[in-house]
């Protein structure tokens, strides 16, 4: 890294006067009178991560310079985002930052403080000499902080200002992804910051095409796409969360089954109550990695739909099959491919959060039909097991 | 690949397009196309209902009832009865919608 001299506030000021665009409300603001979450990333980082290769001393500050390349640990990152919680904390310091050699006419690109949105950007970036303003959007991706406001006009005025973007570049267009759309009202910041917005494609990897096409995004570029890789990436995000529940419905399962006059009986929980261990894990299966894999050949539009088809193909089978080493009772098998298809079409329902086309209607409706329907399937799965239970006992 | 047919709340007044198209430019699912200086809708059942077109139309022509179309973030809403927020981000690690 070069030793670059320290902030200098002679020159700070002097870009920080430059800044007032005759219609800027929040711009102007002296660096002393930053609040914290303003300051420059660069001041940000006790050790320099793998991924800052310099840092260079603009008008407005120091700013880091960033390598597109990935190192391992970014690769390890986006996989460990993928996997668990960890993608709530995977987070890198709002600001500006550069990427190659930008002067005052390179292009500015507006990206999340999610790292893997940042890390996408910056990879699809090598070669071309530009900016990127990153927002606080409390380490979520473009598209859902978007859709919670983080992501949005507020912020981005903030950071044009906060940065004293206009003091390091001459021109007065910003390159928002287009998915950010959802929470930046491009005339608003407009008249706030004087900047144009220009939206730009949804995917990082069409940046390099769109400017190509002087700024211009085909209708292509413009689409959220939801290919087979992208639903296999997000399965985790699914899969997970449910597998970490799976212990605690196995104990209900086996509570349940080990239920006799006498108390609870291991022995008759393990017997009876093994097949419904494996039915659950086979549920957990076809809801949320089977339907998000195979969504696009499934017939139905509905979710719920989609899942309880893969509950069934797979229930009826394993019902039959587990029956033959297990208790052959009529009850059972009723209880069991209820309990399978319940599951099965609870969870292919969760996915709608991850796709990138079902709106909030759509998931109304279907929660308003499927919802009472999972409670009583839920019930009638439970009423078959008492009426086993009861029929072994000789009650009824 | 669609979603439900007939439930998006997508709702457009022509008379009130400027031909600006900036919903063409932000809309994710090509939902609009520019036909002889007007915004048109070529297929409504696209919509998801992001929101992005309404946002942006300077000229309120366009209005949606816009929120991100998760299950657990409905569900949880009717649960607390509230409106449905989705989950991501409020360091509960529980909901992982995105």
């Amino acid at each position: 890294m070069n030793t670059i001299p320290l902030y200098d506030k002679r020159t700070g000021n002097k870009a920080g006067q430059s800044c007032c665009y005759p219609q800027a409300q929040t711009c102007c603001i002296q660096p002393d009178q930053k609040d914290k979450t303003m300051e420059m990333p660069s001041k940000q980082f006790n050790k320099k991560p793998s991924w800052i290769s310099d840092i260079i001393l603009t008008s407005a500050g120091q700013v880091p310079v960033v390598v597109s390349a990935w190192s391992r640990s970014d690769l390890l990152g986006r996989i460990r985002a993928r996997i668990g919680s960890f993608r709530m904390h995977y987070s890198i310091p709002p600001g500006l930052y550069a990427i190659g050699k930008p002067d005052a006419n390179s292009d500015v690109f507006v990206s999340a403080n999610y790292k893997l949105s940042f890390d996408i950007l910056r990879r699809e970036l090598e070669g071309i000499n530009g900016w990127i303003l990153v927002l606080d959007t409390k380490s979520i991706n473009v598209w859902c902080a978007a859709g919670k406001g983080t992501f949005g006009t507020d912020e981005l005025v903030r950071q044009i200002a906060g940065t004293n973007l206009a003091g390091i570049v001459s021109h007065r267009r910003i390159i928002v992804p287009q998915l950010g759309a959802v929470g930046v009202k491009a005339s608003e910041v407009k008249n706030r910051t004087g900047f144009s917005v220009l939206f730009g494609p949804v995917e990082a990897k069409d940046i390099r095409e769109y400017i190509r096409l002087n700024y211009k995004a085909s209708v292509k570029m413009r689409m959220a796409d939801f290919s087979l890789m992208k639903r296999i990436e997000l399965i985790p995000v699914e899969l997970n969360p449910a597998l970490k529940k799976y212990p605690f419905a196995a104990i209900i399962i086996l509570l349940l089954f080990g239920l006799e006059p006498s108390g609870i009986i291991f022995r008759t929980s393990w017997i009876e109550g093994w097949p419904f261990l494996l039915l659950a894990l086979a549920g957990i299966f076809t809801g949320a990695f089977a339907t998000p894999v195979l969504l696009s050949v499934i017939p139905f539009r509905s979710f719920a739909l989609k899942g309880t088809i893969t509950g069934l193909i797979a229930g009826i089978p394993l019902v039959y099959f587990t029956s033959m080493f297990s208790n052959d009772s009529g009850m059972l098998k009723a209880a069991g491919i209820v309990f399978i298809t319940v599951l099965s079409s609870y969870l292919a329902l969760q996915f709608t959060g991850a796709t990138t086309f079902t709106g909030i209607s759509g998931v109304k409706k279907e929660i308003k039909f499927a919802l009472p329907l999972f409670i009583a399937g839920l019930t009638a799965s439970l009423i078959f097991i008492i009426i086993h239970k009861l029929n072994i006992w000789g009650v009824i | 690949m669609t979603y439900l047919r007939k439930v998006t709340t997508l709702n457009y007044n022509p008379q009130r397009c400027t031909g600006c198209g900036r919903c063409v430019e932000v809309c994710p699912r090509n939902v609009f196309e520019m036909r002889d200086k007007k915004a048109v809708i070529t297929d409504k059942d696209r919509c998801l209902e992001c929101g992005a077109c309404a946002l942006n139309c300077d000229f309120s022509a366009i209005s949606v009832n816009a929120s991100a179309g998760c299950a657990a973030a409905v569900i949880r809403g009717m649960l607390t009865g509230t409106e449905p927020v989705c989950g991501c981000g409020d360091n509960s690690g529980k909901v992982a919608c995105c």
